[in-house]
């Protein structure tokens, strides 16, 4: 928008042009910066058996003085002096980056069978991939609990085809193994709607020339398609990426006492502990943490524009 | 796992509202309550007797309630804290005195409950208890004795020797998630200060479910009644009144499942839930009407007759079933009541050391 004007320098300063401006910056200040500087601010503080349970920062902008000499920086020393927090934010990326690519493994070939699918059956497709939205994702997630659970729908399914023996049981659910099925599960379309929107934007001339041209289809899909269809690649792997590192109900439900997540961290810090310092301090770091992924797919999304 | 997903909606909302109460102002009352622990034709009744609407959520752990709570505008007009917990809301100052002359039920409390209320809550001016029980073993009979052979079914020792723990890993263990008073049960298993907030003591109490966490399946304080009942788990560190409704829930559906309850020779912790009213309640004397109704001699026998808790009413033991107020389980004799033991509040800095300790073996890291 600033580049535009500064072409047309003859152009007066238009109030509803600042009006449409505005509203996405009002919209971050709102949404994003105060509650930030709320959180960052309770993540200083310290907890006080009170209403609400810490200890009061800031009164006022009199009180600029006491606010900055009484800062303390307690809740981030003790996020790395216990081994727990560390662990939780590594096993949160490693179980994020597994997801991620799982979905991608799973999600491009379903969003490139869907691009390439007849031109009247596609928008079906995409509908039946939106379709499961319908449903509360909380029930879904509990759906998957009767599937998993050692005398679940799967197990007797694995009995009554003989793949399991009468006392065999599946002993999936409470593991890392449910938490990757249902993370799986309920961030597929995120993953395959990104996929298909850049697929489907694809010249197919462009591999009936390399075919023409006697490129083998392995080849072209390597040479063409996949690069082509990388903007998509990286969108939906940021889409998902980003919510699952932080994800809670997931693993709260699916998963047993021993996945750490830095979403259950989170939780147990704020309803466990009621240490609503400490939480907002975690709550920072995976922000911090989460942003740099964000930013690298803001370079990306700028180089593809 | 905390199933508070579960317990976010447990609504019972008044469905017959007569038609005349229509015309007068609506009135109701909004009740937070542990999972499992009331007789719901109770409300039905209530609601039919006083034409006060009532709206009733449940929770599964002291923690969650606390939270609400705390930030203040829970928007709830009666909960229901455990005794250590009440004492320190009462400290935050998140409720108001009870207003004594709107209850007149107060009359018929049992003194031997209300006196040790008072420890927290001193001179009965917030709470009135609702019930009370204890935190001891409940088992399947049949599956322990199988894992266990002979051992007998008397000590805390069935659960914390780790070998004992080993063998019982297949059929299924599950420890409550209330931190504060398995840290209690094991500080008093290992000889030592139930109600020790020091540091050493707490990594001591820890190290008791660290040596037997690998044969630990959960740690549940609301679905592992169902559990317990089905036979997905065989032994749980639990509520006392909740194994007696997992023995209920088995008998009725007649799936084999054989549940006890015992208190441990050792002795348990002795806790005490109680009703109160915060201090932004927006409907107070609908709130009063609800801690009087439940007061009342034969409806508070009949939330302990269903939920198989013993209660702070001494007027109602005579409506008690017998084989609830007999049973050793929810009353339990002079000799045990000695070896039961209460716990005070933690401090901040010891709750943040017990809660470390209690994520560490929850997580097994």
């Amino acid at each position: 928008m600033a580049s535009v004007s500064e072409t047309h320098p003859a152009n007066k300063p238009n109030p509803a042009r600042w009006l449409v401006v505005a509203v996405p910056y009002v919209w971050l200040l709102l949404f994003f910066a105060a509650p930030f500087l709320i959180i960052f601010k309770i993540s200083l503080s310290e907890t006080a058996i009170a209403m609400p349970p810490y200890t009061p920062l800031f009164d006022g902008f009199g009180a600029i003085g006491d606010f900055v000499s009484e800062l303390d920086f307690d809740n981030y020393l003790f996020l790395t002096d216990d081994p727990l927090y560390i662990e939780a934010y590594l096993s949160s990326l490693r179980i994020a980056v597994i997801s991620t690519f799982l979905l991608l493994l799973i999600g491009y070939p379903m969003a490139l069978a869907m691009a390439r699918a007849p031109t009247t059956l596609r928008p079906t497709l995409v509908m039946l991939v939106i379709l499961p939205f319908w449903t509360s994702f909380l029930i879904r997630v509990y759906a998957w609990i009767g599937i998993l659970k050692p005398d679940g729908l799967l197990t007797l399914l694995f009995q009554s085809v003989g793949l399991f023996g009468a006392d065999d049981q599946l002993q999936v659910f409470r593991t890392d193994y449910a938490v990757f099925i249902g993370i799986v599960y309920s961030y597929l379309p995120f993953m395959v709607l990104p996929l298909y929107s850049a697929l489907e934007k694809m010249d197919n001339t462009l591999l009936e020339a390399a075919s023409d041209l006697g490129c083998p289809p392995w080849k072209a899909f390597w040479k063409i398609t996949f690069p082509l269809s990388l903007p998509g690649v990286i969108a939906g792997s940021m889409i998902c990426f980003i919510p699952i590192t932080g994800e809670f109900v997931i693993p709260d439900l699916l998963g047993g006492a021993d996945t750490l997540m830095i979403g259950k961290t989170l939780w147990t810090e704020f309803f466990g502990n009621r240490d609503w310092p400490l939480a907002s301090a975690v709550a920072v770091i995976l922000l911090i943490m989460l942003v740099v992924p964000i930013m690298i797919f803001q370079n990306q999304q700028k180089k593809v524009a | 796992m905390k199933s508070h997903l579960l317990s976010l909606a447990a609504a019972v909302a008044a469905t017959a509202f007569a038609a005349t109460a229509a015309l007068a102002q609506e009135r109701e009352v909004r009740v937070y309550n542990w999972s499992d622990y009331i007789d719901e034709s109770i409300l039905t009744d209530f609601i039919k007797e006083t034409g006060i609407k009532v709206i009733y959520d449940v929770f599964d752990s002291n923690e969650m309630l606390e939270t609400k709570l705390l930030a203040g505008g829970s928007g709830y007009d009666v909960v229901v804290p455990t005794g250590p917990f009440l004492a320190r809301q009462i400290q935050a100052k998140v409720f108001q005195k009870l207003d004594k002359s709107k209850l007149p039920n107060l009359s018929n409390v049992w003194p031997v409950v209300s006196e040790r209320l008072a420890k927290y809550d001193p001179g009965n001016q917030y709470a009135v208890n609702y019930m009370w029980g204890t935190t001891g073993i409940g088992y399947n009979v049949d599956k322990v004795k199988a894992a266990l052979g002979n051992v007998p079914i008397d000590s805390w020792n069935v659960l914390f020797k780790p070998e004992n723990a080993a063998k019982l890993k297949s059929c299924g263990i599950n420890i409550l998630d209330a931190s504060d008073e398995t840290f209690a049960i094991a500080l008093n298993y290992l000889g030592k200060n139930p109600d020790s907030k020091d540091t050493k003591d707490l990594e001591a109490g820890g190290a008791v479910y660290s040596k037997i966490r690998k044969s630990v399946k959960t740690f549940n304080s609301s679905a592992y009644i169902d559990e317990l009942a089905n036979g997905d788990s065989c032994i749980t560190i639990g509520w006392s009144g909740d194994v007696l409704q997992a023995k209920t829930r088995a008998e009725e559906a007649k799936n084999g499942v054989n549940i006890e309850f015992i208190i441990p020779k050792e002795g348990t912790y002795m806790w005490f839930d109680n009703l109160a009213i915060p201090a932004d309640a927006k409907h107070v004397d609908e709130a009063h009407a609800f801690i009087n109704y439940l007061m009342k001699p034969e409806v508070i026998a009949k939330a302990s007759n269903f939920v198989q808790y013993a209660n702070g009413n001494l007027a109602s033991q005579k409506f008690i079933d017998k084989e609830v107020l007999e049973n050793p389980s929810v009353y339990p004799p002079e000799d045990v009541v000695k070896k039961l033991f209460t716990i005070s509040p933690y401090g901040p800095r010891e709750q943040r050391v017990l809660n470390r300790v209690w994520t560490q073996i929850k997580t097994g890291s």
